[in-house]
């Protein structure tokens, strides 16, 4: 019960300190930390990382989101196939999705070109996959559950009864 | 021929709150916990099904007593949520904002010279509305040791056995206490006994912690004596959508509707669709933001306790009611809190008899400035 009280605070932010955590759930601080202790050794939370608007920084990200078709045979399965195209660094997420395609992959880079030449010569090629469609991101308008708008200004009465 | 305002009016004093409000509008830094009313906007949802009835030109009025649609819906929801049994064609009432169905509800039954028990601290347009109905308002003060609930003793102390009616807030504003179904029985045992009228604001009833929300209307004799009231405001972020509603036997919605036909003939359409929405649809954002709220209420708590305020713990609305520190009246704090450290909180003595030596605190705001603000309160206290 704590843990998830503990992980849905982390989840609205995870930089919440250990006693703001502890303050927003009524557990001690040595609680709070033991249950995210238990939440990672789990594998339940498997990381921080912020949430990025690309757009507010100077250098260029390329991102594209990639559809990918597979063949399976007897010894190879789903899995050994994300297995071997998540081992990429390049790959930022990887999914097995339902309807017309198998996976649906999300790839980084610094530039077009490095982005294309990574799924024309590490993901084309590999056996399995019988086509890639890539569709890359012009403008990214939410990530992670954040709006990445300016923000709506709080226009309520400073004093209202 | 001149505009001198009636005596009814006269006797109610301009709101407490606007010398604040003054103040405060003057400064660029201030961060407030002085709202009553939620940070967060509508659900998605429900603004859509707004903007969907503006664009198929749903604009005209509706039934008095709203869209049929809307009281089946609220019908269903207060059955489903609170236990309570209204008729959605003759026990309910859809009104502009919860506060519209309160000042019905005066209107329709406190004659001149009636006496009305208001448990306090207490919203403050309870007393307004009494006394432009004509009646008289018999301040019940609660206590900080009773956690700000409302007692049977405190209601013999103020006597209000000679009263018509009583009315509370529970969820409370501006304390954030709750009662629950045990705590509610003496109080219905008092209005039995003494044959009162309840008029139960349970707008915040949604917004309970720790529990669930009891209403007074379920327990045994009280639903033919009591008018329940309750709106979209709070739970569902819609404050500016004014719609609320008023739940009672039907024939003191009856007659409730017979001032309503003529003042306001019908709640806004508009409100009105993204209400139904917002029942239909819209649980999971209310569950979402009650679970955000809690935190907020938790980590309010407990900083006020590491600041050396003593507070009891408020499990419902979305206030705390802290004590200011020894050797200081509410209003100065509040005051030199502002202008000092621009943080807005309301003085406890603006909501009644009770609220003295204490401050309204909403925790209605995002987690970066309530710990903002509450650090500028710890560096006021600190350094005096």
């Amino acid at each position: 019960m704590s843990e998830r009280e503990v992980l849905a605070a982390l989840r609205e932010n995870a930089r919440y300190s250990t006693a703001d955590v502890a303050r927003m759930t009524g557990l001690s601080e040595s609680e709070v930390e033991a249950a995210i202790e238990d939440l990672e050794a789990e594998g339940v939370i498997r990381g921080y990382r912020p949430v990025v608007d690309w757009d507010r920084l100077a250098d260029e990200r390329v991102r594209a989101e990639v559809e990918l078709n597979v063949v399976l045979d007897r010894e190879t399965g789903y899995a050994d196939i994300a297995e071997r195209l998540a081992s990429f660094p390049q790959v930022t997420a990887l999914r097995l999705v339902s309807g017309d395609y198998d996976f649906d992959m999300e790839v980084e880079g610094d530039s077009l070109g490095e982005v294309s030449r990574f799924i024309s010569e590490k993901v084309a090629p590999v056996p399995e996959i019988t086509q890639t469609v890539t569709h890359y991101v012009m403008t990214s308008y939410k990530e992670h559950g954040l709006e990445l708008g300016d923000g709506d200004d709080d226009d309520r009465l400073s004093y209202s009864p | 021929m001149s505009f001198e305002p009636a005596g009814r009016v006269r006797e109610v004093p301009p709101s407490g709150i606007r010398r604040f409000f003054e103040i405060a509008e003057e400064r660029d830094d201030v961060i407030s916990l002085g709202v009553g009313e939620p940070d967060f906007a509508t659900p998605w949802a429900a603004r859509e099904a707004a903007i969907d009835s503006l664009e198929r030109g749903r604009t005209s009025y509706t039934a008095n007593r709203g869209m049929a649609d809307l009281r089946a819906a609220i019908s269903g929801y207060v059955a489903d949520r609170f236990d309570l049994s209204y008729d959605a064609s003759e026990e309910i009432l859809v009104t502009a904002g919860a506060s519209e169905a309160v000042d019905l509800a005066f209107r329709a039954f406190v004659d001149p010279g009636d006496r009305v028990a208001v448990a306090q601290p207490s919203y403050i347009s309870y007393e307004p509305g009494i006394t432009f109905a004509g009646g008289d308002v018999l301040p019940v003060a609660t206590r900080e040791a009773d956690e700000f609930r409302l007692t049977r003793e405190a209601l013999a102390e103020a006597g209000a056995e000679e009263a018509e009616a009583l009315v509370y807030c529970y969820p409370n504003n501006p304390t954030g206490a709750v009662m629950s179904r045990e705590q509610l029985e003496p109080i219905a045992d008092f209005a039995r006994e003494h044959d009162l009228l309840v008029f139960a604001d349970e707008i915040y009833a949604e917004l309970t912690y720790d529990g669930e929300h009891a209403s007074i209307a379920t327990l045994p004799g009280m639903r033919e004596r009591t008018v329940v009231f309750n709106g979209f405001s709070k739970a569902h972020a819609m404050t500016g959508l004014r719609l609320g509603y008023a739940l009672a036997p039907a024939e003191a919605i009856g007659t409730m509707n017979r001032i309503h036909q003529y003042t306001m003939l019908s709640a806004p359409t508009t409100a009105q669709y993204a209400a139904i929405e917002a029942i239909e649809s819209c649980a999971g954002d209310v569950r979402e933001m009650v679970e955000q709220y809690d935190r907020r209420r938790r980590f309010v708590l407990a900083r006020f306790e590491e600041i050396g305020m003593p507070c009891f713990e408020a499990r419902g609305a979305f206030y705390v009611f802290p004590q200011v520190p020894e050797g200081w009246d509410a209003d100065t704090f509040a005051e030199e809190l502002l202008t000092e450290h621009g943080v807005a909180v309301v003085p406890g003595s603006v909501f009644g008899s009770g609220g003295d030596g204490h401050l309204r605190v909403s925790y209605a705001t995002g987690m970066e400035e309530l710990r903002e603000a509450l650090a500028r309160i710890e560096r006021f206290v600190d350094g005096r």
